[in-house]
């Protein structure tokens, strides 16, 4: 099976769509859609993803251009961080002194 | 996703039901003219809702389905605006009126034809109510002001959607450009009826716009898209006309009583 987008059945390209909700926060993951090329895909985000007022700024990525984690290197990627308390601020203990914490 | 990261909300904005609910009374001569408006939208919104489910991809269903439902949004304001005048409502307008108490373009009604045709129309169209609204919104009828504001934010992207289109399809393959091509060719004769002033017009003074006064920054506008994409501007074939004054063309009438037909059939039916 070919990627989403790349076949001959599919003649416009997947694209990724990431919207803003408000200033301050970060892009996200809205979802995908068809355009024929990024100026399209960003109007067809507006259409199908801010049509109820969810977004200030849209980003679009071809969704080729997206470069993934492997599935199956699972431990070496994701379980590394297991047993590492040091890593949370909460595994400090609060110095003496210091105020506003 | 939490309510924190999408914020939604419907937002403060112009409906037809709150214009209804205000019973501003239109003088006669401003309703007529609301009327003339919120018909080119309505036929407009009816002849793009065809292209739901039938668009070259589903994400043009939704584009042609939005600019469809802004266009109806448009007309429901005009229509109820102007039904105050006669104490009716935007629903005995829009569907118990026959066919010589329409007043739309003849441009709006025209066939949709291929996806280029129906990309021809709505480029002049948007263009045309782009720079109609934007002076309509400072019309000394508070009403005709209020509904501009609001509906020329929405052609906007509607004049952008379009241009997209025309540059993509004459730019993109041969078949698309001799499509665009044909698309302008069947359009464009209609676009000298926008343009002409009439008593109404004149009779209503700074309350409406001159349509003959839009002509320049139309020309100017969709002669610079029409340049990047290496189009003529149409020239020749000019159609007689007369959409303001109920004459239409061969293709009105269907399109009508399709829209109006369960109206008809089941009136003051609610759902």
């Amino acid at each position: 099976m070919s990627a989403p987008g790349t076949n001959d059945t599919e003649p416009w390209p997947l694209w990724e769509v990431f919207v803003r909700s408000s200033r301050g926060l970060s892009h996200l993951h809205a979802g995908s859609l068809h355009a024929p090329d990024a100026e399209m895909a960003v109007r067809n985000a507006r259409d199908l993803y801010t049509r109820r007022n969810e977004g200030v700024s849209i980003w679009v990525v071809r969704s080729t251009d997206i470069t993934t984690s492997d599935p199956d290197a699972k431990g070496a990627f994701f379980e590394s961080p297991r047993g590492k308390e040091y890593r949370h601020a909460s595994y400090y203990t609060e110095s003496e002194g210091v105020k506003h914490l | 996703m939490s309510d924190q990261t999408f914020r939604i909300s419907a937002g403060e904005a112009l409906t037809a039901e709150k214009i209804t609910e205000a019973g501003e009374k239109p003088t006669e001569a401003v309703a007529n003219y609301a009327l003339r408006l919120g018909d080119d939208a309505l036929i407009l919104a009816q002849r793009l809702g065809w292209w739901i489910a039938r668009a070259p991809e589903l994400e043009e269903d939704v584009a042609l389905g939005n600019i469809a439902l802004d266009q109806l949004g448009h007309a429901r304001s005009f229509l109820s605006y102007a039904a105050l005048a006669w104490d009716k409502t935007e629903d005995d307008l829009a569907y118990f009126r026959y066919e010589p108490e329409f007043v739309n373009l003849q441009l709006v009604e025209q066939p949709n034809g291929d996806f280029a045709a129906t990309i021809a129309r709505q480029f002049i169209i948007s263009h045309f109510q782009f720079e109609l609204y934007r002076r309509l919104v400072d019309s000394t009828d508070a009403t005709l002001a209020a509904i501009a504001a609001k509906a020329v934010k929405e052609v906007d992207y509607h004049r952008d959607h379009a241009t997209q289109w025309v540059l993509r399809l004459a730019l993109g393959t041969e078949e698309s450009r001799r499509r665009m091509i044909a698309g302008l060719g069947v359009m464009w004769p209609y676009v000298d009826e926008m343009f002409r002033d009439d008593d109404l017009v004149e009779s209503l003074g700074d309350a409406a716009v001159r349509p003959s006064s839009l002509r320049e920054d139309f020309d100017t506008v969709t002669g610079a898209v029409l340049a990047e994409a290496e189009l003529e501007v149409p020239e020749g074939f000019v159609a007689r006309g007369g959409g303001r004054e109920g004459i239409h063309t061969e293709f009105f009438g269907p399109m009508l009583a399709e829209m109006q037909v369960l109206a008809r059939a089941h009136p003051e039916a609610t759902w």
